[in-house]
């Protein structure tokens, strides 16, 4: 007869521990849970005895402290005068700005180049492994400041755009290409919501001298940190003084006439009318495609109807706030008014664009790749045309092999944007973690909120990550 | 003709006619400028562009760097050379004399002239020692020097006395020798541990003042270089290939960890990767130099070069069990299941079933990661360590050679592109080797 073995009956033993599988798990755990906490442990207790020993504390106050330090490239209101936390929003503000037009360029470039190197043609995709190969194999760092050398050593000087110059402005004498920087034209409004002034010949001088101390130390405050990167920012930065005279005191102008300006609150105003158009657009193609699907033919004229929507408002707003274009134009020694791209943010964006447009060429190449070819024969057996066929057949099946490592080279150009500190751009690292830490000796909690701006901004990226590709994953059953 | 044959011809033609040519276009040259280069008007205009970009940085660089010049003394003496070859005002050509006169500092960085050997080397021996772990066409003799090479190599680099690097290699010997007898007496588990415990014992304790007394009572050495010295195109590959070696195996020990049951171990994994990933490097060199010094007991202070390969490694180590755990995860249930049911605990299947594939899987991808390390080296010039772009700045700030710019770094770009364009072939090669699917 078949017996069944009965279960050991004695009692627990400590072996158990070691040899039973039902418990071996839970020691395992037990054990490397007492190490890693006493590693932690260990490491904390230093820390205090090392803060103790320097005679610091742990303390956020130095965020609301008088900076003292001046910002070349702002987003928003900033002086020396502005606290330590503000210079690390106007930080944070410029890394988001070279992420977000970095990322934006890169794809376009990456999308181009992918496409292109899968080009029949020989002599295209040669000429796009060439660049994708160069710009994966050679560190950024080197094409960051070789970019930037080009600007700086190539690009002519603001006194060769005078009269007979050997340099001249393109596009419609809009545009300035100087080792300065570009100088681009700057939209401005002669109906501000923010208020224009009227032009006094009192009124301008005042404020001329008011910016001129400001711009001064601006000098010194950003010559400090130019000396760690690739140098050569100093003659940049003399630029800031200069400009910030001319806006101040402007184009010579008839009395009372107003002086154009621009405010926060008349582009707030243009976004949100623009974020409106295209609501009530997604409602017109959403309606469109309803009729669509229940008659069979799209109502007439919906793409234009979309198109109108998103274009109208927003014009109306731009004329009903009197809007127009700022020129620069060559004052003194320097360019002045319309907006100044400095080297260092240029130099940033490009090689940030480049070289993650490459690793997203090799993206979009093999999520093109991916697609079998079985899937393009059957479009074109149904009668698709090419390009239909790569919208509504390809792409979709493409975008999901491409999206997620996509995002990924996005918060990979995030991460690297902090490369800022070879051209001297004040990202966050330049101004939370290098001036004010290095003036307020606080390095531990510098570093710890630099840190937590990043992990903070890499898990949301990875985070909508997760989102999207859980809805365009295969649906299984 | 058609008269003469007409009552005899056949309406089904008798003879062949003679072979002609294909028509002009449909053939050699001519087909495939067609089909390649001018198959519609977008790619006529492609074509047209692209020759016309390729002539036009082609005519602007090759004069330039053809007509270089080899050999001056600076800058200035490069130009007057240039002046008396193609007139004032002529055209620009490189000054390769920059490299000529400074390429030992762009290599070696300030490491004694008389030393150079000493890395080349080690270069020699690193080569041999990986030869047999890359090809399997090499002989497996040479697989006996892989596990001496660090010791060799870092006696080679650092000099010193020749004891320091023995006794510690003499821990791992220890180790080794109390697993292999212990095991028969105090069983697998405890022989593990003990092969673990007392080589840490005996580095802490032991290695130390032995090392020191043999180094007095036979001193054996090469002279020392400190760390200092060490610049130039050599320290990256120092830390490269450090951080390269030590962050596979870590990062596979990560990638476990986040694939594991064991809740505490996985939770661990998940956020040493997640944070090490989340923060960009150079966040975490400012860190090895500023704050490693909060986080080590007081007094304790040690080289920074080390700090960097430390980071290097973790940094690295990271984003390696990333792609590994993917990997891991594109491997189907079965493969798991089948190793269980053979009956094979989890190291083993691990280590012959799983991990094998999943590694296979993962290539392209730990590659690359390998090549962004490489690349990555390059930011250590921020924490004033001076790798070849911080000798570039600093050559650049001698009176000589102020100004000179694209020279410089169209020969650091090329040590790059030369290092990290071989490691992606190479992947590209084992991915070749190791497919098994039938294609």
């Amino acid at each position: 007869m078949a017996t069944i073995t009965d279960p050991p009956s004695e009692g627990f033993r400590l072996s158990q521990l070691l040899y039973d599988t039902r418990y071996r798990s839970m020691t395992i755990q037990v054990i490397a849970f007492i190490l890693i906490m006493s590693g932690l442990w260990w490491l904390a207790n230093n820390t205090v005895q090392n803060l103790a020993a320097l005679g610091k504390d742990f303390d956020f106050g130095f965020l609301s402290n008088r900076a003292g330090y001046d910002i070349n490239q702002r987003l928003i209101e900033y002086s020396n005068n502005s606290t330590h936390g503000r210079a690390a929003l106007v930080g944070i503000l410029n890394t988001l700005l070279v992420a977000v037009l970095g990322c934006i360029c890169a794809t376009i470039i990456g999308i181009f180049a992918g496409v292109l190197r899968l080009s029949k043609n020989w002599i295209v995709a040669r000429l796009m492994t060439v660049y994708v190969e160069g710009f994966r194999n050679i560190p950024l760092l080197l094409w960051i400041i070789v970019i930037f050398a080009v600007m700086t050593e190539s690009a002519p000087q603001p006194r060769d755009f005078r009269e007979n110059g050997s340099a001249s402005m393109i596009l419609f004498d809009s545009v300035a290409v100087t080792n300065r920087g570009i100088f681009i034209p700057k939209v401005v409004f002669t109906r501000s919501l923010g208020g224009n002034e009227v032009h006094t010949i009192e009124e301008a001088a005042p404020d001329a001298e008011e910016e001129a101390p400001r711009a001064a130390v601006g000098v010194y405050g950003s010559s400090r940190i130019a000396t760690g990167g690739a140098g050569g920012s100093s003659n940049d930065d003399a630029a800031v003084s200069a400009r910030d005279d001319d806006s101040a005191s402007g184009v010579s102008r008839e009395e009372g006439e107003i002086i154009p300006t621009s405010s926060g609150t008349d582009w707030v105003l243009i976004l949100g009318v623009l974020l409106a158009s295209v609501v009530g657009a997604r409602f017109i193609s959403r309606w469109a495609t309803a009729r669509q699907e229940a008659t069979g033919i799209r109502p007439k004229g919906a793409g234009w109807m979309q198109i109108g929507l998103i274009v109208l408002p927003v014009v109306a707003v731009l004329i009903a706030l009197g809007a127009t274009l700022e020129y620069p134009s060559l004052q003194g020694f320097n360019f002045g008014g319309g907006i100044q791209l400095r080297n260092s943010l240029i130099a940033l964006w490009f090689a940030l664009s480049l070289y993650t447009g490459a690793f997203i060429a090799e993206i979009v190449r093999a999520g093109i790749l991916s697609v079998s070819k079985g899937q393009t024969e059957a479009a074109f057996a149904l009668g698709l045309r090419p390009s239909r066929t790569m919208n509504l057949v390809i792409l979709p099946q493409a975008l999901r092999v491409i999206v997620p490592p996509l995002i990924s080279q996005y918060l990979n150009l995030t991460k690297n944007s902090s490369l800022a500190i070879a051209v001297g751009y004040m990202d966050v690292r330049s101004t939370l973690g290098g001036i004010t830490i290095n003036q307020t000796g606080r390095e531990l909690e510098g570093m710890l909120l630099l840190g937590l701006f990043y992990l903070a901004t890499s898990l949301v990226i990875s985070g909508a990550m997760n989102l999207y590709n859980n809805s365009v994953k295969l649906k299984e059953r | 003709m058609s008269e003469t044959h007409s009552h005899s011809a056949s309406y089904v033609r008798r003879e062949m006619l003679p072979q002609q040519d294909p028509p002009a276009l449909q053939t050699g040259a001519v087909k495939w400028l067609r089909e390649n280069l001018f198959s519609g008007w977008l790619n006529t205009i492609l074509t047209i562009l692209s020759i016309f970009v390729v002539y036009w940085v082609l005519a602007h660089i090759l004069p330039w760097m053809l007509g270089g010049i080899w050999t001056a003394d600076s800058l200035t003496e490069c130009r007057e050379i240039r002046d008396q070859l193609y007139g004032e005002g002529g055209r620009e050509v490189a000054c390769w004399a920059v490299l000529v006169d400074r390429w030992h500092q762009l290599l070696f960085g300030f490491y004694p002239d008389d030393s150079y050997w000493r890395p080349i080397l080690s270069l020699i021996v690193f080569g041999a020692a990986v030869a047999p772990v890359l090809y399997e066409s090499v002989s497996r003799k040479l697989l006996l020097l892989t596990p001496l090479a660090p010791f060799i190599i870092f006696w080679l680099l650092w000099g010193g006395t020749i004891w320091g690097p023995l006794a510690v290699l003499a821990g791992f010997v220890l180790g080794w020798a109390v697993f292999r007898f212990g095991e028969p007496v105090i069983g697998s588990l405890g022989a593990t541990l003990a092969a673990i415990l007392v080589p840490i014992l005996y580095w802490l304790f032991a290695a130390g003042p032995i090392a020191s007394g043999l180094s007095s009572a036979l001193p054996i050495g090469i002279e020392s270089v400190p760390s200092d010295d060490f610049g130039g195109f050599m320290l990256a590959l120092v830390i490269g290939i450090a951080g390269i070696v030590l962050s596979l195996p870590l990062g596979i020990v990560l990638a476990l960890g986040r694939q594991s049951d064991l809740f505490i171990v996985n939770k661990f994994s998940v956020i040493f990767i997640e944070v090490i990933r989340g923060v960009p490097l150079i966040v975490w060199l400012f860190t090895a130099s500023l704050l490693l010094n909060y986080f080590l007991p007081p007094g304790t202070n040690f080289d920074l070069m080390l700090r960097v390969i430390i980071m290097v490694t973790l940094f690295s180590s990271a984003y390696i069990a990333e792609v590994v755990r993917g990997g891991l995860a594109a491997l189907p249930r079965g493969q798991y299941e089948g190793a269980d049911s053979l009956g094979l605990d989890y190291w083993q299947s691990m280590r012959l079933v799983i991990l094998p594939q999943a590694l296979k899987i993962s290539i392209p991808g730990i590659v690359s990661t390998f090549i962004g390390l490489f690349k990555d080296t390059t930011l250590v010039v921020f924490i004033g360590l001076l790798d070849p772009i911080g000798f570039s700045n600093s050559i650049r700030a001698s009176t000589d050679w102020n100004g000179v710019y694209w020279e410089l770094f169209i020969f650091i770009g090329l040590c790059f592109f030369i290092c990290c364009f071989s490691m992606s072939r190479y992947s590209q090669f084992l991915e070749r080797k190791l497919r098994t699917d039938h294609r």
